[in-house]
């Protein structure tokens, strides 16, 4: 479906040469691919003359090198390019200056994949799935602590709870669920409380949260909230590309930050110079990598603000 | 006063499309394309910022210069963000205040807050944006993880910290209080083009890295000052100002290294130089510069300088420091003396084109006036005298057609017989920078010079010809455009001399000048030089330049003909991004040319001979001149064994190393009664004076240099003269003891003098040049403001004229005896004969000259890299160390000439172009052997370099 998807795609565009990057910490997955891309075009469903046709299409699997960040867009034509892989700012945008100059189309193998459907059942069908204007379907990863983990494909709209309790089978120790991180590491954490929210685009964002590619981690009433913000500081001070300000420095501040608010300094000082600090990230940064960081820590800060002022209390009485 | 160049934080926008919008309130129209920011600094408005600066291309780093766009969601960076028609912009809100203050508070919670013993307090952005954003607090404290103290609160080493890298000579790397803006890498990589720098890391971990992390001296870095040029903060930092602090007061003048003619700003605490800065209004640089330019300056205070008039009687006798006086009049009775017992033409004098075009104006002045004949010449004579006969005959006039500039604009570059990454640094950053953005190079050398093959930048073809055959790679080029019908009819038709043009085709149709002959001779691939030849005649518009790789030859004029007679097959003149150019090698040897000093030329390149030029000269000069040419150098060099030439007078150049047949100039020198000297140093030539007259440094001039696009740069006085005197002052009080009253008060009034006898001047004076900055001549009634681009309409001469260009084989065969070609050129670090460059720390990178020679021709001889060799010529023999390498085709070696105890030139030969007698340098024949001692003429050299440069003690 990929390899079709991106040859309508190329067509469509005008363009006769294709990447799939691909992390090299999925080597099966970059096997897999290749093998895939051979065989199409062995049977030349890839490659000069497509079915005898003036369409020609080449695509070829990159490896990445073990950067977060280059799942970004413009970091990844760097990184295709041969180059660090550093976020470009935009404007231009690819699709007028992208991967060596050139116009460049850039999209998840998600929306490639769901091309062949719609070009074969119509956009009607398509449509079909979904709600609000969350339409098709997504693969949600079931993961965390949760019973039964693994990929399920449904329609936007599905709530989380029957993600979770019908498909997942509720948490792997049995232990009532405090937190579900929603869309991947820069992902809002969605307390208990709110696990009827749909799965679609609009209803997270009003929620301060995102959909992202879809991943679900599980946690139960023994997680410190505390900690799942400095993971989301820490993560970001090892995957930014450094190249902006808010995310290179900031992030490490911000698990620093986070360090005293835990060992009872100055909590109250801290936290309204964490908050400012996420708006300089959210605000200021030249990515969506600095720009999301806030999302996991601010949602964490506000569900559960008992796990941040705990220390405090402690230290009072 | 210190002069701030206004910093737009993006480059200009060359669109011709304008658009409006309002910023602040107040409404700006700019070209499309231009910056946000850049819009908001026209009308004055200074949006804070780190990252950017106008050199280099946006970034969006920093995050400081976010704004807001009514309508529009977010805050865009306005260095990444472009001008669109009605937007409304606003620089100052609250939200932005927050943002701008956060981002500082980030800055500054990793870096050292020793603001007041640092280097650059006063001069750092960082510093002025904490000042700007209010920063008043940093809530992080400095306890936290960072790249600034060599150990943690715990006591712990801080395995972040890195120690300053002091391994430049010039400038120091200090990584704490890096900012991590990626100024100095973009610099590096844009504006530069060497690629140096990189970020290793990423994150946190992100650092500034000189090559593999190895330290500025031991990677790739050139140390041309890009990047200390933008590095925003104390982190790049020129040791002089580390040890001086800041500079009170700047003045704009040119450098005075090579035929670029970069403007900087010399910035100055009192009569002390602390920096000199690239000027961005500088019309050869821009705002760039080279390690000699930029750095290379300390010559000029060195302990060597002489600043007292020196005289004696014998050359083996100590020096004796005498007065200005005694010094000017025992130089004139002794110059009248040898006129009368020897005659009028016994005398003469070289000018020299390291000086103003003032100080050589007077000089050829006092030669036609005071000594009454015409035996002036200068040191163009051994290097782009063929250029003059060149391009005089094809085109009319002997200059360089296009400015640099327009290199930009250039599809097909072709460089010959030059290295400008090493000979002309700043010229060759414009022109990789045209190269990385799809200009296709074509390079005729016989090295693998860096042009060839460097980061980004790949010749298109090489042809590694063997030294002496320039002119058959340039006919059988023509012949391949002319017989595969790729020559431009039109321009043929309409501007060329068709009847010269019917007999050079006929000529170079023949099949003698075919590549599959010429090749041979060349030792090139026919089918390269065909290639060449379509991408040449085909590719766009395509521009040559070239150096003394095609002038010092014995087909030297030919070769600069044959040039000439490309750029007009395939229509390549008289546009920008097209011409015929050759890079000069010195600040001012177009200058030097254009103010008369050939023997048979007055000011502007008219024949003594001419009576009504001459009549023109006379009248204004008071004066009756010889109407016959006088003695070129090589002549009198002749003479002078001969008997006949017996006094000369040398202005700025050290005849005795840079002249051919090293052997051969010492012995005419030590045949003649006085020389004269006028020099910074006691040099080479020096040790065989008579009369030394201590010369200015070009910090201590007032005048005006004109580079190799004819730009006629002002030199501005930066300091007094350290000898008390300007050195046309001091030429005029020889002249009026000779017996000629020659008078002024300041050079301004030498340039009127130049302007009012020399048409293409005409509109040229000081205050002209300090309006404009600079002018490229022709400057005229048609063209007030200087002439970019020459032979627009129509060339020169009118028609533009086909010369024949037989190739002929140099005289200088390689035998049994002597199977290699030595050929010579020079080294980015050194200059010429190295006076000024060996006084200055650039011997780090160049302490002598080496041999390169051919891993084969190596092998065969038993030569190992590093070894003393002894190169031997018909003319004499010298030693030097082996640097054996592949960067050498096969059968020919190289060499440098910075050093004197090399002597390159003690094997050089005494051919000379046909035409002009450029020395033919870059053609040696020589024998290579393992040597385990120095020559007996660098024991000579050494014996002489004691005795004859003594000074006599008070």
């Amino acid at each position: 479906m990929l390899i079709e998807g991106m040859t309508i795609a190329g067509i469509a565009a005008g363009a006769t040469k294709g990447y799939i990057y691909i992390r090299s910490e999925y080597p099966d997955a970059i096997a897999t691919m290749k093998q895939a891309i051979s065989i199409a075009e062995s049977a030349n469903w890839l490659g000069a003359n497509i079915q005898s046709t003036d369409n020609s299409f080449q695509l070829e699997v990159r490896r990445g090198a073990g950067a977060y960040i280059c799942g970004e867009e413009t970091a990844m034509l760097e990184s295709l390019e041969g180059k660090r892989g550093m976020v470009r700012a935009k404007p231009p945008i690819p699709a007028l200056i992208g991967l060596f100059g050139k116009p460049t189309i850039i999209n998840n193998v998600l929306s490639f994949a769901a091309v062949p459907y719609i070009l074969a059942k119509g956009g009607a069908a398509y449509k079909n799935y979904g709600m609000g204007r969350s339409r098709g379907t997504l693969p949600f990863q079931l993961a965390g602590n949760i019973k039964q983990g693994g990929l399920v494909e449904k329609a936007f709209g599905i709530t989380l709870s029957t993600l979770i309790n019908d498909f997942g089978g509720g948490t792997f120790t049995g232990k009532p669920i405090r937190a579900v991180q929603v869309g991947g590491p820069l992902g809002a954490y969605i307390p208990a409380s709110k696990l009827d929210i749909a799965m679609d685009y609009e209803t997270l964002a009003a929620a301060s949260a995102m959909v992202g590619h879809g991943g679900i981690v599980v946690f139960d009433e023994t997680v410190d909230m505390a900690q799942q913000a400095r993971f989301a500081m820490e993560f970001c001070a090892i995957e930014s590309c450094g190249k902006c300000t808010p995310c290179r420095i900031g992030s490490t501040r911000g698990a620093e930050t986070i360090d005293k608010i835990v060992a009872g300094e100055n909590v109250s000082a801290n936290l309204a110079l964490l908050e400012d600090l996420c708006q300089t990230m959210t605000d200021g940064s030249l990515c969506a990598m600095g720009g999301l960081t806030p999302m996991p820590v601010m949602s964490a800060v506000k569900h559960f603000p008992e796990d941040f002022t705990r220390h405090q209390r402690i230290a009072a009485e | 006063m210190l002069i701030k160049e206004t910093d737009y934080g993006t480059p200009a926008s060359k669109s011709e499309v304008f658009v409006t919008l309002e910023i602040d309130g107040h409404e700006i129209t700019v070209p499309e394309g231009t910056s946000i920011m850049r819009a908001a600094m026209e009308l004055g408005t200074k949006i804070p910022k780190l990252c950017s600066t106008d050199s280099i291309n946006a970034f969006g780093s920093c995050r400081l210069c976010l704004v807001e766009v009514e309508g529009r969601k977010g805050t865009p960076a306005s260095c990444t963000t472009p001008v669109a028609a009605g937007i409304k912009v606003r620089t100052q809100t609250d939200r932005l205040a927050n943002l701008r203050k956060g981002v500082m508070e980030l800055y500054i919670s990793d870096h050292p807050l020793d603001c007041l013993t640092c280097a650059a307090n006063g001069d750092c952005e960082l510093q002025d944006m904490a000042g700007a954003v209010g920063l008043r607090d940093v809530r992080y404290g400095y306890a936290g993880d960072n790249h600034t103290t060599a150990t943690r609160p715990s006591g712990e080493e801080n395995f972040r910290f890195k120690a300053k890298d002091e391994s430049n000579p010039y400038f120091t790397f200090d990584p704490a209080k890096c900012i991590v803006c990626n100024r100095c890498v973009r610099a590096c990589e844009e504006v530069q083009g060497t690629f140096a720098l990189t970020i290793d890391g990423r994150g946190f971990a992100s650092h500034v890295s000189a090559g593999m992390d190895e330290g500025f001296l031991n990677s790739e870095c050139v140390s041309c000052g890009a990047c200390v040029q933008a590095c925003p903060t104390a982190t790049l930092t020129e040791k002089s100002v580390i040890a001086k602090g800041q500079a009170e007061h700047s003045v704009v003048t040119t450098c005075a290294y090579c035929g670029v003619g970069c403007s900087f700003k010399a910035e100055m605490k009192g009569d002390d130089v602390v920096r000199m800065v690239p000027y961005k209004d500088g019309g050869a640089n821009e705002g760039h510069s080279c390690v000699k330019g930029r750095f290379a300056f300390g010559y000029a205070t060195h302990k060597d300088r002489i600043t007292s008039p020196m005289i004696r009687d014998k050359i083996t006798d100590p020096w004796k420091e005498v007065s200005w006086e005694e010094a000017i009049t025992t130089a004139a009775t002794r110059f009248k003396s040898i006129q009368e017992k020897y005659g009028r033409g016994s005398i003469g004098g070289i000018t020299s084109s390291r000086c103003t075009n003032e100080e050589v104006y007077v000089v050829q002045k006092m030669i036609r006036a005071a000594f009454h004949n015409n035996n002036v010449d200068t040191c163009a004579r051994v290097c782009h005298s063929p250029t003059g006969y060149g391009l005089s005959k094809t085109f009319g006039t002997s200059a360089g057609t296009q400015d640099f500039k327009s290199v930009d604009e250039a599809d097909v570059i072709m460089i010959i017989g030059a290295n400008p990454t090493d000979g002309h640094p700043v010229f060759a950053s414009r022109m990789k920078k045209r190269l990385r953005s799809g200009a296709k190079l074509i390079v005729v050398d016989p090295r693998k010079t860096d042009s060839v093959r460097s980061p980004h930048v790949k010749a298109q073809f090489h042809l590694p010809l063997m030294p002496g055959t320039n002119v058959a790679i340039i006919n059988a080029m023509a012949h391949t455009i002319l017989t595969e019908g790729l020559e431009n009819k039109a321009f043929i038709a309409e501007r060329i001399d068709q009847a010269e043009f019917a007999r050079w085709s006929a000529f170079i149709r023949e099949r003698s000048n075919s590549p599959e002959v010429l090749g041979l001779a060349a030792g090139v691939d026919p089918e390269a030089i065909r290639g060449a030849a379509r991408l040449f005649a085909t590719g766009g518009k395509a521009a040559i330049y070239y150096g003394l790789g095609v002038t010092e030859h014995s087909q030297g004029s030919t070769m600069v003909m044959g040039m000439a007679n490309l750029a007009m097959l395939t229509g390549n003149i008289g546009q920008r991004g097209m011409g015929v150019n050759p890079l000069r090698g010195q600040n001012n040897v177009q200058g030097s040319c254009d103010m008369g000093s050939f023997p048979h030329e007055l000011p502007g390149y008219r024949h003594v001979s001419d009576d009504t030029v001459r009549q023109q000269f006379e009248a204004v000069w008071n004066a009756t001149l010889d109407d016959e040419p006088g003695l070129r150098i090589p002549n009198m060099f002749d003479a002078a064994v001969e008997g006949t030439f017996k006094g000369l007078y040398v202005q700025g150049e050290d005849i005795a190393q840079s002249d051919p047949n090293t052997n051969h100039v010492t012995h005419a020198l030590e045949s003649m009664e006085c020389v004269v000297v006028q020099d910074l140093f006691l040099n080479e030539t020096a040790a065989f004076a008579h009369i030394f007259l201590p010369g200015t440094s070009f910090l201590e001039k007032d005048g005006t240099f004109t580079n190799a696009e004819r730009r006629i740069n002002r030199v501005r006085q930066v300091k007094k003269p350290l000898q008390g005197k300007h050195e046309w002052q001091v030429v005029c009080d020889l002249a009026q003891a000779m017996g000629y009253d020659m008078r002024y008060n300041n050079a301004a009034e030498i340039m009127d003098e130049i302007a009012a006898l020399t048409p293409t001047f005409k509109g040229v004076s000081f205050a002209r040049l300090d309006e404009l900055g600079s002018l490229q001549w022709p400057v005229n009634d048609e063209a007030p403001d200087g002439t970019p681009i020459m032979h627009v309409d129509k060339f020169v001469r009118g028609l533009g004229r086909f010369m024949i260009t037989e190739y002929v084989p140099t005289n200088e065969r390689t035998t049994r005896e002597f199977p290699l070609i030595l050929t010579t050129g020079r080294i980015l670090s050194q200059y010429n004969v190295g006076a000024q460059t060996r006084r200055t720390e650039n011997v780090m990178w160049h302490a002598e000259d080496v041999l390169e020679i051919h891993p084969h021709d190596a092998e065969v001889r038993g030569i190992k890299h590093g070894q003393m060799l002894s190169i031997a010529s018909r003319m004499g023999a010298t030693s030097l160390r082996a640097d054996v390498t592949d960067r050498m085709a096969q059968g020919v070696v190289y060499t440098t000439f910075h050093h004197p105890v090399s002597g390159a030139n003690v094997i050089t030969t005494e051919f000379s172009d046909w035409a002009t007698n450029c020395p033919e340098y870059k053609v040696t024949a020589v024998q290579v052997t393992l040597s385990n001692r120095q020559s007996d003429w660098q024991d000579e050299w050494e014996t002489r370099e004691r005795e004859n440069k003594r000074v006599a003690a008070e």
